[in-house]
């Protein structure tokens, strides 16, 4: 065998190897989760369950069914809009010369920098005096505001595929602003649209500080409940793994069905230019 | 190209989100740099017209010096370690994932997935998962005896042991041996590109460093009055292992796509040359990873320095040896009251994020015009 050969043998050997150490945490969530409250002792944690015992998932959606309901209202609405504003964002700064454009891009990218820390106070106030603090319209505000430097910057290196010459085509044969985007960007937008949205999802499904921080009980996403809930000292395992899997359910499906967008929109933010 | 009219249309439509940023962004963190020099806390944070007077920079001076403020050091310290760590190893992790990937018979796909499924899940559901298989006489530490050894006794998230124990008010002195460490590696990177000008300035400003540690000058300029000691803590271990759990995948995508770049010609012309397998992987595609490792450097990097939902979910904000700045900010604002002092903690993490930040984006925006 060559020493090329002899590499990748070693090589498959090692990935399962390591599929299986990556695999431990998903193990121990599923099998804890079925696993009934008196069978739950740290001796036989790495044991399978006697029997599946599946009421802690019955429990956990009882419990979770009103924030996993905001959750979706949440991240659904703010990947929308979020999404259309970047779209539109992304359109103009890819083509149209405006005054400042230049600076503008970086300047809007730097939003999605910053620690939320040094805007909470002030946005705590401001969500306080307009009414917005404590329900889900405010923390939709919210996602789609912060949301707006990476759905812009994703939108904007889409765009800037489609050559120029197209737009002045359109343009010379009467096209307006909102002409070249309904019949020139839009028909050419599907794939990006999936990146972003996507990627919109799961990261604003799985946010936590400014949900802890501006909703009150009745209108928090899932992570503020399940991270309540694992919090207390007295609560058995079987609810908090059943609740982790009721929460990373949502997103392991669209990373399952569509992580090839996934992948996508993870290295656009990275490997540009 | 375009009309008047239509360049008009272009402004009207980006300026709502122009404005929502210059507010929700700029703003925002204007107004919090002003609170933070403000005593805004306790009784007036919940009064509609509250008094407010102005207190320089005593805040920021209470929170590097004060008394009552060591746990903010010592989260300092956290970050610091943890940053240190997280970075590092999700670093190492990511590159030995894509090596191994890049070489597979079969299975690619699934592997790839796996090991990048955890980025999709929230640090909240990473958090609990590993509390629970971290737990002090559970989970990890019982798998020695399932082939007959003694249960493991390592306390993974509620250690109180500490390593490297340094006083805190010889701070100064510490930064100078950190400062020295960062300019020695640069400093030999510019030796072997031979960038003569460059390593002369760097090596100078290790001799000032040098002297500086060497004449102990700063252990004598004291930050506080009395001693007091902080350093690594143990139980971060199980933040770091839970945090490279999750985001490995992520610099293993990075370096796979950048694998795939590197044209088949290159390793087949090293390969004639009579290169093995190792000195084409070490001459050949590690150097040509560098780029994607320094853009690493600054995603991983600003994530692990603002890092609060998995500490969160994986102690509890108040477990003092896993907290953060960003934990700390949230109990002062939020729970204290104490609304200044909890801007001035989010605005020091701005401005340490931003150091990364910034220059990132210059670079980033230049090479593209």
């Amino acid at each position: 065998m060559s020493s090329g050969k002899t590499i990748r043998v070693l090589a498959q050997i090692l990935a399962v190897l390591l599929a299986m150490v990556y695999l431990v945490p998903i193990y121990m969530t599923l099998i804890t989760s079925l696993k009934a409250p008196a069978e739950i002792n740290v001796m036989t944690a790495w044991a399978l369950p006697s029997k599946a015992h599946w009421a802690s998932y019955g429990v956990a959606w009882e419990r979770f069914a009103p924030n996993l309901q905001n959750s979706f209202v949440l991240a659904i609405s703010a990947t929308l809009l979020s999404a259309i504003m970047g779209s539109l964002n992304g359109y103009v700064l890819s083509k149209y010369r405006i005054p400042g454009g230049k600076v503008a891009l970086p300047l809007i990218v730097f939003g999605m920098f910053i620690p939320y820390q040094s805007v909470l106070v002030p946005l705590f106030r401001f969500m306080q005096q307009t009414r917005l603090y404590g329900g889900l319209p405010g923390l939709i505000l919210v996602h789609v505001v912060y949301g707006l430097p990476i759905t812009t910057l994703l939108f904007r290196s889409f765009y800037q595929e489609i050559p120029d010459e197209l737009v002045d085509a359109s343009s010379i044969d009467g096209a307006g602003f909102w002409g070249i985007f309904r019949h020139l960007i839009l028909p050419l937008s599907g794939p990006p649209f999936l990146v972003v949205c996507i990627w919109q999802f799961t990261q604003i499904w799985n946010e936590f500080l400014f949900a802890v921080t501006l909703t009150k009980p009745s209108s928090q996403p899932i992570t503020v409940a399940l991270a309540n809930l694992a919090g207390g000292q007295a609560v058995s395992w079987n609810l908090p793994m059943a609740g982790s899997v009721l929460a990373a359910l949502p997103t392991t499906i669209v990373y399952v069905l569509l992580g090839r967008y996934f992948v996508r929109g993870l290295l656009a933010g990275a490997l540009k230019g | 190209m375009h009309t008047r009219r239509e360049h008009l249309a272009a402004i009207v439509t980006i300026l709502p989100s122009i404005i929502l940023l210059g507010i929700f962004v700029y703003g925002f963190i204007a107004n919090s740099i002003y609170m933070s020099t403000t005593d805004w806390g306790q009784t007036a944070a919940m009064s509609l017209d509250p008094q407010i007077e102005s207190v320089g920079l005593d805040n920021y001076r209470d929170l590097f010096t004060g008394f009552l403020n060591v746990r903010f050091r010592q989260d300092l310290v956290n970050m610091f370690f943890f940053t240190l760590l997280f970075v590092g190893l999700s670093l190492l992790v990511g590159l030995v994932l894509a090596t191994i990937i890049d070489q597979l018979f079969w299975g690619e796909t699934f592997f790839r997935t796996v090991f990048l499924y955890p980025m999709s899940l929230s640090m909240v559901v990473t958090g609990t998962i590993w509390r629970w298989i971290l737990q002090p006489r559970g989970g990890i530490n019982v798998l020695p005896t399932l082939i007959g050894l003694p249960p493991g006794k390592f306390l993974w998230l509620s250690s109180r042991d500490q390593r490297l124990v340094f006083d805190w008010s010889h701070l100064l002195h510490y930064a100078c041996w950190v400062l020295l460490v960062v300019l020695a590696i640069s400093a030999y990177s510019q030796w072997r590109q031979g960038k003569k000008g460059r390593l002369a300035w760097h090596l100078v400003i290790c001799g000032v460093l040098a002297g500086l540690i060497a004449s102990r000058v700063l252990t004598r300029l004291r930050l506080l009055p009395y001693p007091e000691m902080h350093g690594f803590n143990d139980a971060l271990w199980g933040v770091v292992i839970a945090a490279v759990w999750q985001m490995s995948g992520y610099t293993m995508a990075l370096y796979l796509a950048g694998l795939r770049t590197i044209p088949r010609e290159l390793r087949e012309a090293a390969r004639v040359d009579g290169g093995s397998e190792l000195q084409i992987y070490r001459y050949v595609d590690l150097p040509l990873l560098k780029p994607i490792t320094a853009s690493a450097i600054v995603i991983l990097g600003h994530i692990a320095l603002k890092i609060f939902d998995l500490i969160f979910a994986i102690s509890s904000p108040d477990h003092y040896p896993t907290s953060m700045p960003a934990v700390t900010m949230f109990l002062k604002a939020f729970r204290g009251n104490e609304l200044a002092v909890g801007s001035a903690i989010g605005v020091i993490l701005f401005f340490i994020v931003s150091l990364l930040i910034v220059p990132y984006l210059i670079v980033s925006f230049r090479r593209e015009e």
